[in-house]
């Protein structure tokens, strides 16, 4: 059973004018299969207003699909009586670290999720220290997040998730607004978590970067799936990513420039590694 | 019109237990027309550096001097000096209030005294430099998309006819495409308008292909002040800072490493792509 | 700028004060007010004082930090203390200048009057200085509770209260932000009249209002996807538990109340200072 599965996925929404009546309707996501597997990695790329945070919403029951179906480990996100089910068993970390920490003390953010499940004390305790361990935040347990850099809250906000248990991890473009050093303490704190737990991870993206060691790569433009594939795949084809306002990892243009240049270089170079050893085969 | 900073310290708080010394011993001249990048991770000292520019903050001690004048003596006009030196914050669309774009982007020549005509044949001057479209003119500003807004706001500060654009992150959660029209569109407003341009950024990558000298702060300090390839060939250092050159720099430095007669001062892909075609065909 | 208010004026320290249940403060707190406007006799100020000094020095919170939380009620003081002292007619007269007079009654109910008030703000004190905002919070969820079973909604209230406290920095820095993004368009927030003070609120309240919108949104959604959904069903990750020290604390307040109560009432000696 796929741990995220979406048929046919349709999401409207209505477009009003100034006295708010309305005038039509919005298609956000226009016809979206996806499939998760279990304990995967994959990551969904897209521009901004490309649809790919609303389809975010969606494996997390924040949004119900208006046509199609989305299953969340094979329960349906539209039966009112699964809601919380749902919500379980895929987390949810979102873009503005301030804006989803709720708690004044970083510990007790933690357990904020597990105290909404109904989690017993001594269990919460558990989960929380082994959560803040999981993200490397243990030893600022007692502090206020104000205190935090961005990089470290998004951190917490993970380990509230993890606490919870998910299945899945939904990261709705986590280091959007983070320094490249936060980024990168992110995205190792995912990695890791991956190495640790047997979970799920879903990460939405416009940084390229990110993704080279995603399992598979969905591209949305205007509210479709318009490229899916291995990272491999996906950035062998620079040209089409451009017409999607992406970018590539700087190895990869470089690789590209140098195709077009005429040397004999293998497509969907992704690490430097990589291009450097290609390039001396060829010298 | 150039700034000068003479030996300028800033400490926060001074006298309590929070007591920091954000910047510290800086002394720095930027001419006109000049395009510089200042890099530095958060809490480099970066932010409170250009807040120094327009007199927002105020030293400690040093002087500032701008156009040869030193804004500390008294009686300096700073009202005037803050429509010189013109500041966008981050995300400075969160600045945005009025009802539409256009009255939005008035509200700097307004505040410097300006008929309402003046005002809005200058707002939307500084509307077209920055490439908004002229449809959206009317338009409430909480309605547009990220970018769109972004170069409203932005527009709101060059209404003012600023001589020197100080920006802060400008490409700050846009989408890679987003990023790279506000950068041209910056570097198309440097090349048109003889404007000082002064770039806050921690991506390195960003800035290498459009300034001519970065300043890198850091521990509020100034480490290096050259031209990119120079501050590049620090990139060891630049790395124990928390920062990291152009991804570039390291694959010309790998293919050196491995025997390749590459030279290792490329910044841009274009560049790289010719210094190993050049290797290839020597 | 604005960044030096600071709001909920915690001392970290450890302490048995410190370590009590929130309840108990809060509830000893209130008996200790109470016990204030009690009784009006000096060996009832002279308990109160130990009582109110030994606690203090339990808390381990210096006496300079808790006197100058009197600092912003001063003025009041002062008023009430002046009103009390002239204006009062009954008593012996004692010194009479042109129109002011001042009797016997009068400065006793003046000096008591300004006793009882700094012993009030003193006593608040120490409990806010000893509670985090949010543990204080706690503390009024659960005293409160009971009002549930009249349709009160206690817990959206206190989630509510302890919310606001994780926002207010953010918000004082974000208004701190913009105040400065729109001085750099050349905004004047400070000369003219009243009415163009007011107007030129406008640009720092619109985006802050629209910021704070947009936080509320964002953050709504994110308890949401962490399944928050009420009070109901809710368990506590630090559930309020009463110990030994916490019923100490009670016992040891209690048999204060009785001993004001009883000085007030049945010591029969009323000697006044004067």
């Amino acid at each position: 059973m796929d741990m995220i599965q979406s048929e046919e996925l349709i999401f409207e929404y209505e477009k009003r004018d100034e006295e708010g009546n309305v005038i039509g309707m919005n298609r956000a996501i226009d016809g979206v299969d996806i499939h998760v597997s279990p304990g995967e990695f994959v990551a969904i790329l897209g521009h901004n207003g490309s649809g790919k945070s609303t389809l975010a919403k969606h494996m997390n029951a924040i949004l119900v699909p208006t046509g199609g179906t989305m299953w969340v480990n094979g329960r349906d996100t539209k039966e009112p009586a699964e809601l919380w089910n749902v919500r379980q068993s895929a987390g949810m970390v979102f873009q503005n670290p301030d804006n989803q920490i709720i708690g004044t003390v970083v510990e007790e953010d933690v357990g904020f999720g597990p105290e909404n499940l109904g989690v017993p004390t001594d269990e919460i305790w558990k989960r929380v220290e082994d959560s803040l361990k999981a993200v490397g935040m243990l030893e600022y347990r007692s502090n206020s997040p104000n205190k935090l850099s961005g990089g470290q809250k998004q951190r917490v906000a993970i380990a509230g998730v993890i606490a919870m248990e998910p299945q899945c991890i939904v990261l709705d473009e986590p280091t959007a607004m983070l320094d490249p050093n936060g980024r990168k303490e992110v995205i190792r704190t995912i990695q890791e978590l991956r190495k640790k737990k047997q979970v799920t991870v879903i990460l939405i993206t416009h940084y390229m970067e990110e993704v080279i060691d995603a399992d598979k790569v969905y591209v949305m433009d205007s509210g479709h799936v318009v490229m899916h594939g291995t990272p491999k795949e996906i950035f062998s084809q620079v040209d089409l990513l451009k017409k999607y306002r992406l970018d590539v990892p700087q190895v990869t243009m470089l690789a590209e420039e140098l195709r077009k240049k005429g040397l004999d270089l293998p497509k969907g170079i992704l690490r430097t590694q990589e291009l450097v050893e290609a390039l001396c085969q060829l010298s | 019109m150039s700034i000068k900073l003479e030996h300028i310290n800033y400490i926060y708080s001074p006298g309590t237990a929070y007591e920091k010394q954000a910047l510290k011993d800086i002394s720095l001249e930027i001419k006109q027309g000049e395009f510089v990048g200042i890099i530095g991770h958060t809490g480099s000292g970066k932010s409170t550096l250009i807040q120094h520019f327009n007199g927002l903050m105020k030293a400690t001690s040093g002087a500032l001097y701008y156009d040869g004048k030193n804004i500390y003596e008294t009686g300096y006009n700073m009202k005037e000096l803050r429509s010189q030196v013109g500041l966008v914050f981050q995300y400075p669309e969160h600045q945005l209030f009025e009802v539409d774009v256009i009255s939005d982007v008035c509200f700097g020549p307004k505040n410097q005294g300006l008929s309402q005509e003046e005002c809005e044949k200058r707002a939307k001057e500084a509307l077209e430099l920055v490439g908004f479209p002229e449809k959206y003119y009317k338009q409430s500003p909480f309605e547009l998309s990220g970018g769109q807004k972004r170069r409203a706001a932005i527009a709101g500060v060059l209404a003012m006819r600023p001589k020197v654009l100080v920006l802060d992150e400008p490409t700050a959660g846009l989408d890679p495409r987003g990023r790279d029209e506000i950068l041209d569109q910056i570097e198309y407003l440097h090349k048109n308008t003889n404007m000082t341009v002064i770039l806050v950024s921690h991506s390195m990558e960003d800035i290498a292909r459009y300034v001519d000298r970065i300043i890198v702060m850091n521990h509020g300090e100034k480490m290096f002040d050259d031209v990119p390839k120079a501050v590049f060939a620090h990139y060891r250092e630049l790395e124990k800072v928390g920062l990291a050159a152009p991804q570039v720099t390291y694959i010309m430095h790998a293919l050196k490493a491995h025997g390749m007669d590459v030279h290792t001062d490329a910044t841009t892909v274009e560049e790289a792509a010719e210094e190993i075609m050049r290797s290839f065909h020597d | 700028m604005i960044r030096d208010i600071t709001i909920g004026q915690y001392y970290p320290a450890k302490s048995v004060i410190h370590r009590l249940d929130p309840r108990v403060k809060i509830v000893c707190t209130l008996l200790f007010l109470i016990s204030l406007f009690l009784q009006n006799s000096i060996l009832g100020y002279v308990i109160a004082t130990l009582f109110l000094g030994a606690v203090i020095c339990a808390s381990r919170v210096p006496l300079k930090f808790i006197v100058k939380g009197l600092k912003p009620v001063i003025m009041l003081l002062m008023i009430t203390v002046l009103f009390n002292l002239f204006l009062t007619r009954e008593g012996s007269e004692l010194i009479h200048i042109w129109i002011f007079r001042i009797t016997d009654k009068g400065l006793r109910i003046a000096v008591y009057m300004a006793i009882r008030l700094t012993y009030l703000i003193m006593g608040s004190s120490i409990m806010t200085f000893t509670t985090t905002p949010n543990s204080l919070t706690d503390g009024i969820e659960k005293l409160l509770h009971p009002l549930n079973k009249i349709k009160v909604p206690v817990h959206e209230v206190a989630m509510m209260m302890s919310i606001a406290l994780r926002f207010i920095p953010i918000l004082l820095e974000e208004t701190d932000k913009i105040m400065k993004a729109q001085i750099a368009r050349g905004a004047d927030l400070e000369s003219g009249n009243i009415i163009q003070k007011a107007k030129a609120m406008i640009p720092i309240l619109v985006p802050l209002f629209v910021s704070a919108f947009r936080r509320a949104n964002d953050l709504a959604m994110a308890m949401e996807a962490r399944c928050y959904r009420g009070g109901d069903g809710r368990t506590k990750m630090k559930p309020l538990v009463y110990h030994g020290r916490d019923r100490a604390a009670y016992v040891v307040t209690v048999a204060y109340m009785v001993l004001i109560f009883c000085v007030g009432r049945y010591v029969p000696f009323h000697i006044w200072i004067f």
